[in-house]
């Protein structure tokens, strides 16, 4: 048995640590080492092309997080006042929108957003008084909407289980001592929940920005970082991706370390 | 319905329902200004439910409740002068002792001048004890420290009625009723009408100076505990309210005698209100008497076994296998400190008196 835990192990920590390993590699190779250097981190600093898709995941992943965040929370707050039979609706497709694949999410998406613009632009077409119309394509706004719908599901898990915590007496007591509803809210329910709000915030930014599937199928034009990495593997692996990599890895560790952080069990110390 | 001091409370046919559960119905209740009013019953009664609609955190479904002579129907609870002590406390977590019993204060429209908060915080807060304390957190306080805290919050405010919400049922023993006797001094010093809502029923005698017994959404009976105690309206309240044993009897024409199981006659007094025929008699277990060797106590006298003797420290519980009535639970003092030998043992046979005014006879037709 112990052994077979450490094969899975080794299995799936090996190819990461080699990644990272490589990344410090001083000659070209992704699988020879031939000596330590930080010089393909540099490389892939000053490299143009994976700048811009770095600040176009930054725009996709800040913007798309926002909205789920702010949705998302939301949506929790509101399924604690419907009744428990439309809360189990929703929580199911909440639930189902996590458990789809990326790829089914991506291909969905893509059609959807290809027909929906197909008769959008046909009517703004139609309408249009010049002779050059604006046509909806993909790009930014699709990355974002794809990404921001799923990760929205995210966050409404995340603060949905905080309010379920919290119970009703507190919000109670609150109202009891003259507070209105919106002072309810911005005085004790908010602070409250703010650490899984924030939580969700970084799960969501997190997903975005590693997220190749479901941007791929609805990126247009637009290269993200997840996809210029995958362009550019077809181009030859060098070190430069491993540096990439490592890079992303260990952001996205720290991210998800501060969500784990902020979510943690706190009623032991209430 | 004018007086010259309106009641704090009032219902007026109040129902409520969940749908197809009716959990209060037709109630008629009022609660003059500065009183001590304990609504008591069995988890599901209602009791909490009427609480919640004085508070302002439920609707009536019908009638209406008053609070000052004001109608309440429609009033969310942040407009209502009343404020509540809730079970489980229901402090803000992230805020300290201090912030917490300045909540209600800090709400109020005109603003109050901070200097005069921190005054009254000081002083709500000598008031229960916990001077001090202003700037603890208030998850590293005791249960009985938090309770005071929630009590604070709530006093601040001067409301004109204090709600509680079985505020002492998370506390040990001994500090439950060290809580009993400051509730009662604090309701006194203040002078606000208190309703406390509870299923402990020596907290309810305790405490309030009105009971109101409920079941199934019904108000049982309305008194003093005195009232509620020695003359209960019916067989749940004689039941809920204490303990008694319970015996099948037949009332006679006259009205007064009661003849049990056994053949024995007991003349109980006069009991006008009761329908001769079958009825069910209630016996408190402090009613029945041991008797003396030689002393008698005239048609009221019974004898049995001793089965068992349970100990209570001020006074003795013995279990008597009465001769043809079968078990009985009767409560004696010690009788000064009486050596153990004079106490009777398991075994012994005893004769017992009944004291006719402390029986107790329902028709048995009465539901229970």
């Amino acid at each position: 048995m112990r052994a077979l835990v450490t094969f899975v192990y080794v299995f799936l920590y090996t190819p990461i640590v080699l990644i990272v390993l490589f990344a410090f590699n001083s000659g070209r190779s992704a699988s020879e080492f031939t000596g330590f250097s930080t010089q393909w981190f540099g490389k892939a600093l000053s490299n143009a092309f994976l700048m811009d898709a770095l600040e176009n995941s930054l725009i996709v992943g800040l913007t798309s997080a926002a909205l789920a965040t702010v949705f998302g929370t939301m949506a929790a707050l509101g399924l604690e006042r419907v009744s428990p039979r439309t809360r189990a609706v929703f929580d199911a497709l909440f639930a189902a929108a996590i458990v789809v694949p990326g790829v089914v999410i991506g291909i969905a998406t893509l059609v959807a957003l290809v027909e929906v613009f197909g008769i959008a632009n046909s009517v703004i077409a139609s309408v249009w008084p010049g002779a050059q119309p604006p046509r909806l394509q993909l790009g930014f706004g699709s990355i974002i909407a794809a990404h921001g719908l799923f990760t929205m599901a995210l966050v409404t898990m995340i603060v949905k289980a905080r309010i379920a915590s919290l119970g009703r007496d507190i919000v109670e007591a609150s109202s009891d001592l003259y507070a209105t509803p919106m002072t309810t809210f911005w005085q004790i329910v908010f602070p409250q929940i703010l650490p899984s709000v924030l939580a969700g915030f970084l799960l969501a930014f997190t997903f975005s920005f590693d997220d190749f599937i479901i941007a791929f199928f609805v990126a247009g034009s637009k290269t993200t970082l997840p996809i210029y990495v995958f362009a550019s593997i077809r181009r030859g692996v060098t070190p430069e991706i491993n540096a990439i990599a490592a890079m992303v890895l260990v952001a996205s560790l720290i991210l998800i370390l501060s969500a784990r952080f902020l979510m943690r069990d706190r009623t032991a110390t209430q | 319905m004018a007086s010259a001091s309106p009641d704090d409370i009032e219902f007026r046919s109040v129902t409520k329902a969940y749908g197809a559960v009716t959990a209060v119905r037709d109630i008629n209740l009022a609660v003059p200004k500065g009183s001590f009013l304990a609504l008591l019953g069995p988890s599901g009664c209602g009791k909490t439910t009427c609480l919640r609609m004085i508070g302002g955190f439920e609707q009536p479904s019908e009638g209406k409740v008053l609070i000052d002579g004001r109608e309440m129907n429609g009033v969310p609870a942040y407009r209502r002068p009343v404020n509540m002590v809730f079970q489980h406390y229901a402090l803000f977590p992230h805020f300290n002792v201090a912030e917490n019993v300045a909540y209600g204060l800090k709400q109020m429209r005109p603003r109050i001048a901070q200097g005069e908060i921190d005054r009254r915080v000081a002083e709500a807060l000598a008031m229960v004890r916990l001077d001090g304390f202003a700037k603890r957190r208030t998850h590293e306080m005791s249960g009985g420290q938090q309770q005071r805290v929630a009590l604070a919050r709530a006093i601040v405010n001067r409301p004109s009625v204090l709600l509680l919400d079985e505020p002492l049922a998370a506390l040990d023993k001994k500090l439950r009723s060290a809580m009993q006797i400051e509730l009662q001094t604090l309701q006194r010093e203040l002078g606000i009408t208190f309703v406390l809502v509870t299923h402990d029923q020596e907290e309810a005698l305790s405490m309030a100076d009105q009971v109101c017994v409920m079941s199934a959404g019904r108000i049982r009976q309305l008194g003093t505990p005195q009232e509620v105690y020695d003359r209960p309206a019916d067989l749940f309240v004689a039941d809920f309210v204490g303990k008694i044993n319970r015996l099948s009897a037949v009332l006679e024409a006259d009205h007064a005698t009661i003849r049990l199981a056994d053949g024995t006659a007991l003349n109980v007094g006069a009991r006008p209100n009761v329908p001769a025929g079958a009825v069910t008699v209630a016996v408190r277990p402090e009613a029945l008497r041991f008797l003396g060797a030689g002393e008698d106590a005239a048609g009221r006298t019974v004898s049995g076994t001793v089965t068992h003797r349970i100990f209570l420290g001020s006074g003795v519980e013995y279990a008597v296998d009465i001769d043809g009535l079968g078990d009985f639970l009767i409560t004696a003092d010690r009788g000064g400190h009486a050596a153990e030998e004079s106490l009777s043992a398991p075994g012994d046979r005893v004769r017992l008196a009944f004291d006719p005014a402390a029986v107790h006879v329902f028709s048995s037709m009465d539901p229970a």
